[in-house]
């Protein structure tokens, strides 16, 4: 059982041209039998965040490549990427690196 | 992990993590080593920084001012100034977004505390054709003059400072130089509804150039060009010697595959290495070539660097639309299974150098019109081009004749016929001015009328200067003089 938490979810980098613009995204995930991961917030973001072109942002049940991922300000690869389990309060940031400068 | 003391925040390459200072070091430090090595930057130079708003010019220019706010006498040493080019009008952007663009842009480009020149891609228009002329520039001395010019600042810096009154007024000619430079170029004398009147011609003129461009391949091609002949312009105009561009390792991992595949391979080591003279006075360098898009991210996402982010030609695009596209996704995808992938194909890269340029003064290599590269459309016996051109005559016998239809080919031209000369084959006296990659994106332009006119203007100039060579072809003795012998 997950209680339901609440989540600072921001996007950068042009991400968040996908999200009506809109860079920081106070969530509240509802509460769920299966504990909350990085792949259940994806499979809730595509849900009830994404406003359009899918397939930009996400790629089979994991971020499109060249979107980074970071969970409290570090490297999702070091917390388990897929599969670290959310607590309240986190800070998850995705940062598209497709556009280049 | 380094210090094996505060937590990881980073992991940069497999079983290299880092905690946040220690890669704060390693960011800054590789900067400067960059610069370092290829001692490239004389001090008191004067540089300009190309700011496009994304993520990796942004970090370059905090580098710079890092770099610059040192106090011992390690900190770097050149002038730098930055330029801003607006592409909203190819992108599709309103005028108020575009506004608001540049207002965002003006706020970081004022706490830079550098002079900043803002220039619109429409002032393109404007250029002279000098600019597709390579200025020959006289090649940096051996290495120890390097060393001594780096002694020699040292020394004249600790006299002026002992003496005093040259401080203030170098701080003055600055300030001087700064109020002169914010004017867009080309606008001056003008009042201020003619001028607005201008930037409107200009900006219906450019949508229409890029509505020409058949292909996304072609008109970020295209782009590229004219953005960097903006940029060398204002770089001649302004006195800077040297310009930065903010290319990425990744970026030019996937530029050099793109190159390949749009038949630029024989410029590889100019476009992707880290100094491109071609332009002879202005020399183009890429410091910013070993930091991977990630690490760019990661920096400027935990060190509050500022960015703007503006749409760009392939923003939201499709997966194939474009070639550029179509590598950057392979690339993309191939990294996420094998990591090393990237830094693969940039150390492939680095392998490659230009041939020394101004060996033989007197052999002088023809040009391409556009990207200023060597030509390499020899059509030998046996060469890859000669294949293609091949294939193409005897592709084209098979299919009918295609009429060239009876509106012209601008839209909203249908009155005026006789818009693009050649109806036949648009561009065919272009096409020998022109490098093979140039070349695809010609083609791929149906209205050539519609480019500005120092492109137009510079290949009727070299037009005449072949024919005239044909002519007194005869006269000219072989391998040497040019001195026609008339007999």
């Amino acid at each position: 059982m997950a209680a339901p938490m609440s989540l600072l979810v921001e996007f950068g980098g042009g991400a968040e041209l996908l999200f009506d613009g809109v860079k920081k995204h106070q969530v509240t995930l509802p509460c769920q039998p299966e504990p909350w991961d990085i792949r259940n917030l994806l499979k809730w973001i595509k849900q009830n965040l994404l406003k359009e072109r899918p397939e930009l942002f996400i790629q089979g049940d994991t971020v499109r490549p060249g979107i980074l991922v970071l969970v409290n300000d570090a490297d999702w690869e070091l917390m388990g990427e897929l599969d670290y389990k959310l607590q309240d309060q986190d800070n998850v940031v995705f940062i598209s690196t497709l556009h280049g400068g | 992990m380094k210090c094996k003391e505060a937590s990881p925040v980073l992991v940069i390459r497999v079983g290299d993590a880092f905690c946040k200072a220690c890669f704060r070091e390693y960011f800054v430090h590789k900067f400067r080593a960059m610069l370092g090595k290829n001692r490239a930057i004389y001090p008191g130079e004067k540089v300009l920084l190309a700011l496009s708003g994304g993520p990796a010019s942004s970090s370059m220019l905090r580098q710079v001012q890092e770099g610059l706010s040192r106090e011992t006498a390690k900190k770097l040493r050149f002038i730098p100034g930055i330029i801003y080019v607006d592409e909203g009008a190819v992108c599709g952007q309103s005028l108020a977004e575009r506004e608001e663009t540049l207002l965002q842009m003006e706020t970081i480009l004022q706490a830079s505390g550098f002079p900043y020149h803002l220039a619109h891609l429409e002032e393109v228009f404007d250029l002279p054709s000098s600019i597709l002329q390579r200025v020959p520039h006289n090649p940096a001395g051996p290495k120890n003059s390097y060393k001594e010019a780096v002694e020699g600042f040292i020394r004249q810096q600790r006299q002026e400072e002992g003496g005093g009154p040259s401080l203030p007024e170098r701080q003055i000619q600055e300030k001087l130089a700064e109020i002169s430079m914010r004017d867009a170029p080309g606008m001056e004398g003008l009042a201020a509804p003619e001028a607005r009147l201008l930037a409107a011609v200009r900006t219906e003129q450019l949508i229409r150039l890029f509505g020409s461009v058949k292909t996304l391949t072609a008109k970020e091609e295209l782009l590229q060009t004219l953005r960097n002949h903006l940029i060398l312009h204002t770089a001649r105009a302004q006195g800077y010697s040297k310009a930065m561009m903010g290319d990425s390792c990744t970026r030019l991992a996937v530029k050099l595959l793109t190159n390949l595949s749009l038949g630029r391979g024989a410029s590889l080591a100019m476009d992707t290495g880290f100094s491109d003279d071609r332009h002879g006075d202005v020399v183009v360098v890429r410091p910013m070539r070993e930091y991977s898009a990630k690490e760019i991210a990661f920096y400027n996402h935990l060190f509050g660097v500022p960015t703007v982010f503006t749409p760009a030609l392939d923003t939201k695009a499709l997966e194939k639309a474009s070639i550029h596209r179509v590598i950057e996704r392979f690339l993309y995808r191939l990294q996420a299974e094998f990591p090393s992938t990237v830094s693969t194909v940039y150390r492939t890269g680095e392998k490659l150098s230009a041939t020394p340029g101004d060996a033989s003064p007197a052999a002088e290599p023809e040009r391409c019109l556009l990207c200023l590269c060597a030509l390499d459309t020899n059509v030998e016996d046996g060469s890859a081009l000669q294949a293609i051109l091949v294939s193409e005559q005897l592709s084209q016998q098979k299919l009918p004749a295609a009429l060239p239809t009876e509106r012209g080919c601008c839209p909203g031209a249908e009155e005026q016929r006789g818009c693009c000369m050649n109806t036949t084959a648009p561009g065919a006296d272009f096409l020998p001015l022109l490098c093979y990659g140039c070349r695809l994106t010609i083609k791929d332009t149906t209205c050539l009328e519609s480019l500005p006119l120092y492109v137009r203007a510079e290949a009727e100039r070299r037009k005449r200067r072949a024919a005239m060579k044909l002519e007194i072809q005869e006269f000219l003795l072989e391998d040497e003089a040019v001195t026609p012998d008339e007999s």
